[in-house]
């Protein structure tokens, strides 16, 4: 895996693709590849109550990713600094074999240069110390990024404030 | 080499504060303003999809004057100087001949609101309208009826609120991101929300309690609230005992509204209704009924905001933490605000407005806003006279007014339709001469006076030259008024000027802007005192529930309750937003279109299984006014009574191509009906058959 950790507070995030706009516009790509996406289903009653869940789904990271394991090229490859998978445009030749290979489907196509884009953390903005797009701009900031040890334990701590008996 | 320019978002008219990176004169990031609170790098998906439209080649890019006859697309590029001067001279025609008042000017309010006023004025048209009153006259109404003051006039104070209760306020949808992050923040410490809607929106998965409430009958939930709150003695007595005058009125008039009465209208249990009264009569006061983003849905709109009013006034919840506060401006520190050109000394119209605002025939609804729906009425009966010129700034009054039919046909009647836009839009489309404006990266823009807790104000500066040939529409007017010889009005050359001849006496600079984006009159939260301090502006510097401006208009203060009743072979027909897209004008963004194309038609699965419709199938749905093609969304999760659909769609204009007819316009299908006391459409009013197409 990466060293990073980005973590979705799920109770926060309200589905409203500004993640994948922002994204996109970083990466200025073409109508069609979706670098990360929101995945919504539902709404279904829980009690009288209507919920929705609000997917986050960006690429993992794999420790042992089969994407890279796949390109014939080298052009998919992890970082050694810090586990980042990223895909250099100059050595992939878009035989989209990364994209059979991955099972969450994070390797997308790109119909404007005819390869492969996929979620590399933003590692250019990560390495002037700032954080990926998505998460920089995410509306509810409910995107989280860092190591993981330092990224909040939300759900622990609101956990905790459900459970006291103060009130 | 990278520079960051602090400035206003304008993909919506929320104005959010945004910090812009640009590398080798390349807009490279926009993220929201870091120095803000509330922002700290958040962007809606709109915001986000700003580069989007600054890169988008099907954007308004030179001057285009028709040349074939009026929605055929036929255009020829044209100079500044010639599409200027073709303009000026045929309104200088139509002033002669017709007087000033001949020529209305609509427009999406925004900062340069008073530069278009002045230019109205110095022409002695009183016919300046914006389109706040298809989007919320009757809550304006409402609000000057009990407190004096305009909804503009009030803030909420979200992040404190123990109990936010909303009326289909989509707050999480419908975004303004300070405020979805001060709610996000206040349930994070524990508030409760209260969600009424008959559709299931985003807002709703989030909610502690949801009523599918039956559409169009929130009024009568109000009544059974308001039945119990006084019953119960639940209210702040306190501060009702001081601040609220006509609370004997109120009771003797809520008495048969029980809430087993309440549960026979909305279809809420009425232990429910009661449970919620007793709630808020704990939490109170720091409780927030919302009183609503677009309040326009019924011809009794004004009372349905009026009962969300009155429930704050009870729970006291007016100018408290947690609760609404009155936007406090740089004259409660004994500072000035930026100046406005509408402060000269202007000439005065001699004739009423065209929409009658302000006169015994429609005495209420906001002079300062007008009644946008009225405009296909004046137009085409000539009443109160001939209209002759529509200025169309940043407003589609096609697919903004209902009856898009009758709104062509009056437009038909005009000699000249001049639009200012940065899109294809459909009134563009259907324009004599179009002037492109530069969108809000490509310029600088006048002062945004912030009113609120703390006094600010905020500039949108310019990021980058103007890709194409377009101007701001502060320039473009200005230019107009020099050829009808009215130049002296605009003391400026270039908006630089105007922004500093705006700040004069300020105390501020257009430099100080550069640090943060903004600029605060003090840091300190600013409420009045609750027990003298609160500023009512009514006849009796009071909360008004019997209200003197209602009385002595004619209107009753408390109407008796008409049931709502749907035709059962119909449908009543509601509409609404999504985060993706804002009113009628980002569905050609080519980022937003990708994730939200067109919009659709949600139907309750029962009614739909009765009619034969399945999910994803082409129907057709009609009123008495048009009928359109559009796909069934199916679904549980709305109620049987009403179909919904998102607005924005259908449009016409064939240039923008993503978004040429896709989904169906609700303008196509929807009533020109209004409530005649508080100056909203009743957008939700129209009853519509549905069928497989």
């Amino acid at each position: 895996m990466s060293t990073y950790y980005l973590f979705q507070d799920a109770k926060k995030c309200i589905g409203c693709h500004s993640c994948e706009v922002a994204c996109k516009s970083n990466k200025n790509l073409p109508v069609g590849p979706k670098i990360c996406q929101i995945v919504t289903v539902g709404p279904k009653f829980v009690g009288k109550l209507p919920k929705t869940s609000y997917t986050f789904m960006p690429c993992f990271h794999c420790e042992n990713p089969w994407c890279v394991a796949a390109c014939p090229t080298g052009a998919m490859q992890k970082r050694p600094k810090d586990g980042i998978v990223f895909v250099d445009e100059n050595l992939c030749v878009g035989c989209k074999t990364c994209m059979s290979a991955c099972p969450w489907g994070a390797p997308q196509w790109n119909p404007e240069t005819g390869k492969v884009v996929k979620c590399d953390h933003c590692k250019d903005r990560v390495d002037v110390g700032l954080k990926p797009a998505c998460v920089t701009v995410c509306t509810t900031h409910c995107l989280h990024f860092g190591k993981p040890e330092e990224v909040p334990q939300v759900r622990r701590e609101r956990y905790a404030k459900a459970m006291s008996a103060l009130d | 080499m990278q520079n960051e320019t602090y400035s206003l978002c304008f993909m919506c008219s929320v104005r959010c504060p945004i910090r812009v990176v640009t590398e080798n004169g390349q807009v490279k990031w926009i993220e929201g303003n870091p120095h803000v609170p509330g922002m700290e790098g958040s962007l809606c998906p709109r915001g986000s999809a700003g580069i989007s439209l600054l890169n988008d080649s099907e954007r308004l890019q030179t001057p285009l004057i028709r040349t074939g006859p009026r929605g055929s697309g036929k255009w020829r590029r044209a100079g500044w100087d010639e599409a200027l001067d073709m303009v000026g001279e045929k309104l200088q025609e139509i002033v002669e001949k017709h007087g000033g008042h001949s020529v209305v000017l609509g427009e999406r309010t925004n900062l340069s609101t008073h530069v278009s006023k002045t230019f109205l004025k110095a022409i002695k048209s009183p016919n300046h309208f914006t389109h706040d009153a298809l989007c919320k006259g009757s809550v304006n109404t409402a609000c000057r009826s009990l407190f004096g003051y305009t909804d503009a006039q009030l803030g909420i104070d979200y992040k404190n609120t123990k109990h936010l209760v909303l009326y289909g306020r989509n707050i999480f949808e419908a975004i303004e991101v300070k405020v979805a992050n001060a709610v996000t923040e206040a349930l994070d410490k524990g508030a409760k929300l209260t969600y009424i809607d008959p559709r299931v929106s985003i807002t709703a998965t989030k909610a502690n309690r949801y009523w599918m409430i039956r559409p169009g009958t929130d009024l009568a939930l109000n009544y059974g609230l308001i039945h119990v709150i006084l019953k119960e003695q639940l209210y702040d007595a306190a501060y009702v005992e001081r601040w609220v005058e006509g609370l004997h009125e109120l009771q003797d008039f809520v008495r048969p509204y029980t809430p087993e009465w309440a549960e026979q209208e909305t279809g809420i249990p009425a232990e429910e209704i009661v449970d919620l009264a007793r709630e808020v009569g704990k939490e109170k006061p720091s409780v927030v009924f919302h009183m609503g983003y677009r309040g326009a849905s019924h011809t009794d709109e004004i009372y349905l905001r009026r009962s969300i009013l009155i429930l704050n006034a009870l729970m006291g919840s007016i100018e408290v933490k947690g609760g609404y506060f009155f936007k406090k401006g740089p004259g409660e520190v004994g500072a000035k605000p930026a100046r406005k050109l509408t402060e000269q000394d202007l000439p005065k119209a001699e004739v009423p407005r065209f929409d009658k605002a302000g006169t015994p025939d429609f005495p209420l609804p906001d002079p300062n806003h007008g009644v946008a729906q009225m405009l296909p009425f004046a137009i085409l009966n000539e009443d109160p006279y001939p209209i002759k010129a529509l200025i169309s700034n940043r407003f589609d009054p096609l697919m903004s007014i209902p009856d898009n039919n009758l709104t062509k046909q009056a437009l038909d009647k005009l000699d000249l339709i001049v639009t200012i836009d940065i899109n294809f839009s459909d009134i563009a489309w259907y324009s004599d001469v179009i002037l492109p404006e530069s969108i809000y990266l490509e310029r600088l823009d006048c002062v945004q006076q912030a009113n609120g807790l703390k006094p600010q104000m905020f500039l949108r500066k310019q990021v980058i030259p103007p890709r194409f040939d377009t101007r701001p529409a502060s320039i473009i007017l200005k230019q107009i008024a020099e050829r009808l010889g009215i130049g002296q009005y605009f003391p400026y050359e270039t908006m630089q000027d105007l922004v500093r001849w705006q700040l004069d006496g300020t105390g501020f600079s257009l430099e100080d802007f550069d640090k943060k984006g903004f600029v605060a009159y003090t840091d300190k939260q600013i409420f009045w005192d609750r027990k003298d301090g609160i500023k009512f502006k009514t006849p009796s510097k009071k909360i008004e529930l019997v209200s003197s401006l209602l009385e002595n208009a004619g209107f009753e203060s408390f109407p008796v309750y008409k049931s709502k009743v749907s035709p059962q072979d119909k449908f009543r027909l509601t509409m609404g937003r999504c985060a993706l897209h804002t009113h009628v004008s980002t569905q050609n963004n080519p980022y937003l279109s990708e994730i939200v194309p067109e919009n659709l038609l949600w139907i309750n699965t029962r009614r739909a299984s009765e009619l034969g419709i399945t999910d994803g199938a082409l129907v057709e749905v009609a009123s008495s006014r048009g009928a359109g093609k559009i796909k069934a969304y199916v679904t549980d999760f709305i109620h049987p009574e009403t179909v919904f659909m998102l607005h924005g769609f259908g449009h016409e204009a064939q240039a923008a191509t993503r978004c040429f007819n896709k989904g169906v316009s609700d303008s196509l299908l929807l009533e020109n009906i209004s409530d005649k006391v508080g100056g909203s459409p009743a957008l939700h009013d129209t009853f519509v058959t549905v069928r497989c197409a």
